[in-house]
């Protein structure tokens, strides 16, 4: 794959088509299916990936037509305008570069972002090309200190030297590279407030590690660059995220894959990171039980999903959680550890729980 | 309140009762009647023109059936000053005998019509005569009557005024005159205070709508201020004539009861019972009179008001068959389609005729019409035409048990969009038409259809049925439609989808153009013929979707 020229992938794509026409032939793109009865979890890989039920979509079909046009356009548009300039786009750019309305007609090609964004990963599984190869990025969303030192685009950055900001981790990452990796450990946590106060802390100095946050979910970008590390560096990854059901999904995006990106699992999945906290265990150990916020409808609906996920139905230790979570009746935020002093987080807690390898898995 | 002076006698003081008894008189039914002419449908001078028009051309169309003419009416309305209108009606029907022409047009309630039961435009007796009585109150004109019986006879000529306090004609004016070129028929002309408009509710519309379900008739019309219109006649085929029928014991009421035992020819109530009603044999008789504990050999004249009273209980328990059905003449549906043509631009009409059914001892049918698409507009509320043995029902539609079944129809199962508890919008008309020997009105003026359950059933179930008719019409030409329109859309993203496979390849445009048109060509029957199912990979999505 990765000596896979993208631009040649994408005109043989054309090609094919062209082919099927030039025999009269209803032109047909096969690939597989997206659509989650063909997500399965691979028990040997720990990850979630497509399955081996293929899809076609062709063009002379009502219900097809206009994703088929919509697949050829975007294709072409990204080989003439992205790959041969050799310039990137974000995918709203992609989205209005597609968006126009079809001569004689209402019809546009797309009307919302998110039918491009879909036309996108379906090109990703059509080609086996991701969509960073195709030169379409998304937000930057994450931020990353410590002892590491990287060149990007032929600039050396050293993330221990980059004051409160932190290094702004960029939407396509696969292009980094590790220069110097002095730390030990990566500490991914899903609170750019905790990230700003273990910073402020000079944690990752007196620890020897990385810190990387990315508001909320874990964009691709991130998701690549940790599982580089982990893979490259061998640096073991520790993950910190609210004591609720989101942020135990966090975790398992990490770890596991999602659906909606099963098809770049390999690319994105690091099945060796470990869940730090925070657990039931510390909330009981550290008495943070005054600092609870009471489930609603939602968290228990979104609980009951977690708990039957292939991947944690049978994990003694997660069912463990969600049933203290439900006894609980409440769910917790990272930053109910201030509770107990505002550097509690990161003279005492991350600490001791690492040096005493307090993790889930 | 009756204010009563106690004025002392001087004899001896009267009570209050027999000063009372002074006051008290009978009130003539025409003097009832002029105070409550609203009942009639003489509430407004726009009302009062169409009422007066209305009951002449109704009595005309049902004067030639009784003949068997096909009928051929002639409407003129004229304006005589600002506030005052003449109406001449003129028919082709039988005429009518000389001695009988003052009391049909100056005597209220006097008719051949009220106490048969046959299924007739008119039924009350009061129409006409009302009409002529409203003229003589707002312009104290006569009402003006020509009327020939046959080609060898001469017309008699009246002019009449009705004597309010006695309900008895007054001739004004008699003669015997020459009609020429008129073998038999009738002209009545009638001069009102009124108010003539167009539109909604018009005497326009009630001639129109009169056309629609009678079109075996010529109508000609003259309005004011505009030319002569003539609705043609469409059919020269007689519609089956109705028959008279005697009442069906489930239908009457205790009153009528015991004035029918007044009235009978019978010596005896056994055959009282037979000969005055429809469907009772002897066996019937029999068992009413034994469970009633009444001597069936007994007078009827001898009948006590209680025994009438166990008489009339004991019917309602007795098992009896249902009244005779081939009475009611229907317009037959493609009569009514025929009416609909003449009337409504539509692309699609269906009719349905119901068998006859029966609410409270009288039969009654149902038949209904869909006028669709064409000029009719698409965003508006539907038309309902609604008729009574042939005659156009304009007023009260609310009311109406029919407005009601086509409210309480599900038109979104045929295609038509419907809010709730509204009629269904969309480019339809609704013609439901009832017919009866007794139409249940709401009220005098028979404006609305009373809403008996039985009526309603039936109504409603005519309007299903020619709703799955309309529905399979609408189906198919929607589908068309779509179909075109697919076509057209793939026509439209030929050239995108080359231009794009041009860029993405090098190859030549137009080349793959041609051949992606080719297969579009060989291929349309099969995509005409796909139904519009969602694609096969729908994306899987899930609650954590991960960010981009």
């Amino acid at each position: 794959m990765a000596t896979q020229d993208p631009k040649k992938t994408l005109k043989e794509l054309g090609e094919k088509i062209v082919a099927q026409t030039k025999k009269d032939r209803n032109p047909e793109i096969t690939f597989q299916l997206r659509n989650l009865s063909n997500i399965v979890y691979d028990k040997k890989t720990k990850t979630l990936r497509l399955g081996d039920k293929i899809g076609s979509r062709t063009f002379f079909n009502v219900a097809h037509a206009k994703k088929f046009l919509q697949t050829v356009e975007i294709a072409s548009i990204i080989k003439k305008e992205l790959l041969e300039s050799g310039k990137h786009e974000h995918l709203r750019g992609v989205f209005y570069m597609t968006k126009r309305t079809i001569p004689g007609t209402k019809v546009n090609i797309v009307d919302e972002q998110n039918e491009s964004d879909k036309v996108i990963e379906d090109l990703e599984v059509i080609t086996g090309l991701s969509r960073e190869q195709l030169h379409v990025s998304a937000n930057k969303m994450g931020t990353m200190v410590g002892n590491i030192v990287l060149e990007d685009v032929g600039d050396t950055i050293d993330c221990s030297k980059l004051g409160r900001g932190g290094y702004s981790i960029p939407s396509i990452t696969d292009e980094l590279a590790f220069k110097t990796v002095g730390a030990k450990y990566i500490l991914y946590m899903e609170k750019a407030a905790i990230f700003e106060r273990l910073n402020e802390d000079k944690f990752w100095q007196k620890n020897n590690c990385i810190l990387v946050t990315s508001q909320g979910q874990t964009t691709r970008g991130i998701r690549r660059l940790l599982q580089r590390l982990s893979e490259e560096k061998d640096l073991p990854i520790y993950v910190l995220t609210d004591f609720d059901c989101w942020g135990f999904y966090i975790y398992s995006v990490i770890k596991y894959g999602s659906i909606a990106l099963a098809h770049a699992s390999e690319r994105l999945t690091i099945p060796n990171v470990k869940f730090l906290g925070i657990t039931a265990d510390d909330i009981l150990k550290y008495d943070l039980k005054k600092h609870l916020i009471k489930l609603n409808d939602q968290d228990l609906a979104r609980m009951k999903q977690v708990s039957e996920y292939e991947w944690f139905k049978d994990n003694k230790d997660w069912q463990r959680q969600l049933k203290m979570m439900k006894e609980f009746g409440a769910k917790a935020e990272i930053q109910a550890l201030s509770a107990r002093g505002i550097s509690f987080i990161s003279e005492k807690y991350l600490p001791e729980k690492i040096k005493n390898k307090e993790f889930l898995e | 309140m009756v204010q009563t002076k106690l004025v002392g006698d001087k004899e001896r003081p009267k009570s209050v009762a027999e000063e009372l008894a002074k006051k008290q008189q009978a009130i003539s039914i025409s003097e009832f009647f002029t105070k409550n002419r609203h009942l009639l449908g003489f509430d407004n001078p726009r009302k009062a023109l169409l009422t007066t028009v209305k009951e002449a051309v109704d009595n005309s169309l049902d004067a030639c059936e009784e003949m068997h003419v096909l009928p051929e009416i002639k409407v003129i309305v004229e304006q005589v000053s600002e506030d005052r209108f003449k109406v001449t009606v003129e028919d082709n029907g039988p005429g009518i005998v000389k001695q009988q022409i003052p009391n049909i047009f100056a005597k209220l309630l006097y008719g051949s019509k009220f106490h048969r039961l046959k299924m007739s435009r008119g039924q009350q007796g009061i129409g006409i005569s009302a009409a002529a009585l409203y003229g003589q109150l707002t312009t104290g004109k006569p009402v003006r009557i020509i009327s020939k019986t046959g080609p060898k006879t001469q017309a008699h000529y009246y002019e009449l005024h009705l004597n309010t306090k006695t309900n008895e004609p007054e001739i004004l004016k008699e003669e015997e005159r020459e009609w020429e070129n008129k073998d038999h028929g009738t002209k009545v002309q009638i001069e009102l205070e009124g108010k003539y408009h167009k539109g909604k509710l018009s005497v326009d519309e009630f001639l129109q709508l009169t056309a629609v379900a009678n079109p075996q008739s010529i109508i000609i019309y003259k309005a004011p201020d505009a030319d002569i219109i003539e609705f043609p006649r469409t059919s020269k085929e007689f519609s089956k004539e109705a028959k008279e029928i005697k009442p069906h014991p489930y239908g009457i009421e205790l009153g009528m009861l015991m004035n029918m035992l007044k009235d009978t020819k019978a010596s005896s109530v056994y055959g009282f019972l037979q000969q005055d009603f429809s469907r009772v044999s002897s066996n019937i008789a029999r068992e009413i009179c034994t469970k009633a504990g009444v001597d069936e050999r007994a007078k009827p004249l001898q009948v006590t008001p209680e025994e009438a009273e166990k008489i009339f209980r004991v019917i309602k328990e007795t098992k009896i068959m249902a009244p005779p059905t081939d009475c009611l003449s229907a317009i037959g549906e493609e009569q009514m389609i025929k009416g609909l043509k003449k009337e409504v631009n539509a692309e699609f009409f269906a009719a349905v005729t119901r068998p006859p059914s029966v609410y409270r001892g009288f039969p009654f049918l149902i038949e209904v019409a869909l006028a669709y698409g064409g000029n009719l507009p698409a965003d508006e509320l539907v038309e309902v035409y609604r008729f009574a043995n042939r005659v156009p029902l304009q007023h009260q539609a609310g009311a109406c048990a029919i407005t009601k079944s086509v409210i309480q129809t599900a038109w979104k199962n045929y295609g038509i969009s419907q809010s709730k508890g509204a009629l269904p919008a969309g480019p339809v008309v609704v013609m439901v038409h009832i017919a009866s020997v007794w139409v249940p009105f709401t009220s005098e003026s028979k404006e609305a259809v009373a809403s008996y359950q039985e009526i309603v059933k039936e109504i409603k179930l005519g309007l299903q049925e020619a709703g799955r008719k309309l529905a399979l019409h609408i189906r198919r030409t929607v589908k068309a439609r779509e179909q075109q329109e697919r076509v057209g859309l793939f026509e439209k993203y030929i050239p995108e989808l080359a231009q794009a496979l041009h860029s993405l390849t090098g190859e030549k445009k137009l080349e793959i153009e041609e051949h992606l048109e080719k297969i579009l060509k060989k291929g349309l029957k099969d995509l005409l013929a796909q139904a519009n199912v969602p694609e096969k990979e729908t994306k899987g999505e899930d609650n954590g979707n991960t960010g981009s």
